[in-house]
């Protein structure tokens, strides 16, 4: 991340974007000092969105810079921007994808499906290989892959044991393992 | 003619008068007159003659200021010498959204020192959209003994320290109301200002704060506040903590939660389930942020004598909507953002028949990607559902005029009518016709309208239908529509009792401007902002209307000619001498 400092500001993480969260961006803060606007609130004053470097910003720029559009009292723009970036920093929607092997990582937004089947032929999509079923008691069986997530105490959990919504909101990056390491997981 | 005849007579303006002022004292007309109560009444009351508007201006101890800058306040106190309680607002509507500059002004000091003069005796101050800071705060606090409530919505310039000024030293505070204001919170210390010895607080509402408070102080303050009654609390009390609070105060009627989201143990749940279940007379609900689907089911037995629920911060889906509100079938007012979807909204419909008001906020306004959110069909459903629907505000993102005019078909009492179509300029999206339609059909529709907000592609034909139709309109807003100076015309033109106007990004100039000479004097205001209307055209409105405040707000970089903002009000304090360097006063 480049950082580019004029004046001695880091107009880097000062960014003023509308990208969608969980790229490689600083943690925004919201200040809810008086009078002062949010990120958000500035990002939608007419502030040109330079640098679309995100793949992810795709939404014209022109109608969100519009101030004072759509007409919601700041105060309940900042408590939903405030919440947004909570939620962001906890659920991460979008979260990392390892396949050991792999020469590089990927990105996938979680709440873009709504079940473990769905998540899974994703995944074997992306990346080209074969999960095969979950189980209870045997784990991914027929397969030499098994997914794995690291969850909000940083353990490493297989993807499949809990109600998908906790997993959802407790997943901050997956790792699909491999070969050997994957025999202490259920199939032998 | 009698000695005392003729002294009646020097005394009164006329004999007809000293005939009546001695059939009627008085101290009766005061007394019945202080039965009075809604302030336009109360006008009315005075316009009738010179001993009405006497008796009016001795009983008087409620006054409504709709504009600050209309009236000063020495007028004020020369007019009502009995005054206790006191309801001010400030800023246009539109600095809520940040159109107008900062130190706008609006200042609540100037008011308050004329008051500790004339009305050492306040009780309440109500303020809307006002600047107030702390030393005000501070002031207000020392300066007033008997103050029993204060209110501030949408106001700013003020910390939580002005809050703990306000809770150190007024002995006799019922009410502390702190509403969606700009507050610089810096810490919850404050609530441990209230010393031990006050136990008279009835309404407490510090939702809008965002740190952390001090809970232990806060739960003797509720448990010995034996007359409580409202308690909005904020996002940083968690769940266990509202059991806790709850435990001592059954008697709410109404309830903002804190965070509704803690992971709670099954005692605790069942705990939590228990002490709501003891809320029988809570009539208003409110807070919830953050909801967990799960922890909803605990409140049930709380709803059965809702008639206010106020979802608007819990991002709650259809399912979990739908499950609370089959508990709440007196709901008269709902609140709810538009996670809940069209889904949400049928059930809204199969739920609460006896429903008035609905308002559906969006969760993510600024994100064009969303697909979901609230559409035309969501609140056709609720207007099948809910013939007693008055009150509606609905931000979607698609409508259509048909579905408009099934709905007031439906519901053809609506008072408040604010459609927001988050698009500017967008048709109707089936047809791709401009949604003239779809306000003609309100406005010919709903014959007690007072309230509109109109969006999507319009034309000038919209405003020709406002000015024909809308007889009973007080306040209509205006934005990215009509074509020509015609559309804005017809409305000044029109609409009777219009009293508040306020236009922004619309093709209206200066004919249009002036073409509302005379109306602006019986209307509270009008603001235009990025419309046609150049500083010339406002030179000459100034110039005609010598009791019209004109202020043009300078945007840095705009070009000279052009008004950019423009706010007329009428007044008999004259042009204000506190206006900013960016604001002009023509």
């Amino acid at each position: 991340m480049e950082v580019n400092y004029e004046n001695g500001l880091n107009l880097k993480a000062t960014e003023l974007r509308l990208g969608l969260p969980g790229t490689d961006e600083p943690e925004r803060q919201t200040t809810l000092r008086p009078n002062k606007r949010t990120l958000s609130e500035i990002s939608c004053s007419g502030v040109t969105d330079d640098g679309n470097d995100d793949h992810q910003e795709s939404a014209p720029p022109a109608k969100a810079q519009v101030v004072g559009w759509p007409p919601i009292r700041s105060y309940r723009k900042n408590c939903l921007q405030a919440k947004k970036n909570e939620v962001e920093g906890t659920a991460g929607r979008y979260v990392k994808v390892s396949v050991d092997g792999a020469a590089y990582l990927r990105k996938i937004d979680l709440k873009a499906y709504r079940s473990y089947p769905e998540l899974l032929e994703a995944l074997e999509k992306m990346f080209k290989l074969t999960i095969g079923a979950y189980s209870e008691t045997e784990g991914y069986c027929g397969s030499e892959y098994a997914p794995t997530y690291e969850d909000k105490d940083g353990d490493w959990m297989l993807v499949g044991d809990v109600l998908w919504e906790m997993f959802i909101s407790s997943c901050k990056r997956l790792r699909i393992m491999k070969g050997s390491e994957t025999r202490g997981m259920g199939c032998l | 003619m009698g000695s005392s005849e003729l002294k009646r007579s020097k005394d009164s303006v006329s004999s007809d008068e000293s005939a009546r002022r001695s059939s009627f004292p008085d101290e009766v007309l005061e007394r019945v007159l202080s039965l009075l109560k809604p302030h336009r009444d109360r006008s009315s009351v005075s316009l009738v003659c010179k001993d009405w508007y006497n008796a009016e201006r001795w009983s008087r101890t409620h006054v409504f200021i709709g504009n600050c800058y209309s009236v000063s306040p020495e007028i004020v106190a020369r007019r009502f010498p009995r005054i206790r309680s006191v309801t001010l607002k400030g800023k246009p509507r539109f600095s809520d959204f940040n159109l107008v500059p900062e130190n706008w002004g609006a200042d609540i000091h100037s008011w308050l020192v004329v008051f500790a003069a004339k009305y050492p005796f306040l009780e309440e101050l109500r303020l809307k959209r006002m600047a107030i800071s702390d030393e005000s705060l501070e002031f207000l606090a020392i300066s007033f003994p008997n103050f029993k409530a204060l209110s501030l919505l949408s106001c700013d310039g003020f910390s939580t320290n002005g809050l703990a000024a306000i809770a150190t030293h007024c002995k006799n505070l019922t009410e502390l109301d702190i509403q969606e204001n700009g507050v610089y919170d810096k810490g919850g210390s404050w609530l441990s200002c209230f010393p031990e010895s006050f136990t008279s607080l009835e309404v407490l509402n510090f939702a809008n704060l965002t740190s952390d408070i001090n809970f232990d102080a806060l739960e003797k303050l509720v448990g010995r506040c034996k007359s409580m009654r409202v308690l909005k609390l904020n996002r940083s009390v968690s769940l266990e903590q509202l059991q806790r609070l709850l435990v001592n105060a059954p008697r709410l009627a109404e309830l903002g939660t804190g965070s509704f989201s803690q992971e709670l143990t099954i005692r605790e749940y069942e705990e939590l389930e228990s002490t709501l279940s003891n809320c029988k007379i809570m009539h208003t609900l409110s807070g919830l942020w953050d909801a967990k689907g799960i922890y909803l089911p605990t409140l049930y037995p709380a709803c059965s004598n809702l008639t206010f629920l106020n979802l608007s911060y819990a991002a709650l889906q259809s399912v979990e909507l739908a499950k609370l509100l089959a508990h709440c079938p007196r709901l008269k007012r709902l609140w709810v953002l538009d996670t809940v979807e069209d889904k949400g909204l049928e059930a809204v419909g199969l739920n609460c028949p006896l429903l008035e008001e609905l308002r559906v906020f969006p969760a993510d306004p600024f994100d064009d990607e969303i697909v979901h959110g609230v559409t035309e069909a969501g609140f056709l459903a609720v207007s099948f559902g809910c013939p007693r629907l008055h009150y509606v505000l609905y931000f979607c993102r698609q409508m259509t005029n048909a579905a408009v005019a099934t709905i007031v078909q439906n519901c053809p009492d609506f008072t408040h009518f604010r459609l927001c179509i988050m698009n500017p300029g967008q048709p109707d999206y089936l047809t791709n016709e401009p949604m003239d339609e779809a306000f003609g059909a309100v406005v010919k529709t709903c014959t007690k309208l007072q309230r509109l907000s109109v969006s999507g592609l319009l034309t000038d034909l919209t405003f020709e239908y406002i000015g024909r139709y809308a007889k009973n309109l007080e306040t209509l807003s205006v934005a990215f529509a009509g074509r020509s100076d015609w559309g804005m015309q017809c409305v000044l033109g029109g609409c009777p009792k219009l009293r508040k106007l306020e236009i922004r990004d619309c093709p209206f100039g200066n004919a249009a401007l002036l073409s509302g000479l005379e109306k602006y004097e019986s209307m509270r205001s009008l603001w235009m902002s990025a419309c046609n209307v150049t500083m010339n055209g406002c030179r000459l409105l100034a110039r005609e209307m010598p009791r019209l405040n004109v202020e043009v707000m300078k945007e840095d970089g705009s070009d000279d000619t052009q008004a950019y903002k423009v706010y007329v009000y009428r007044s008999i304090a004259g042009p204000r001498r506190d206006a900013p360097p960016s604001v002009l006063t023509l």
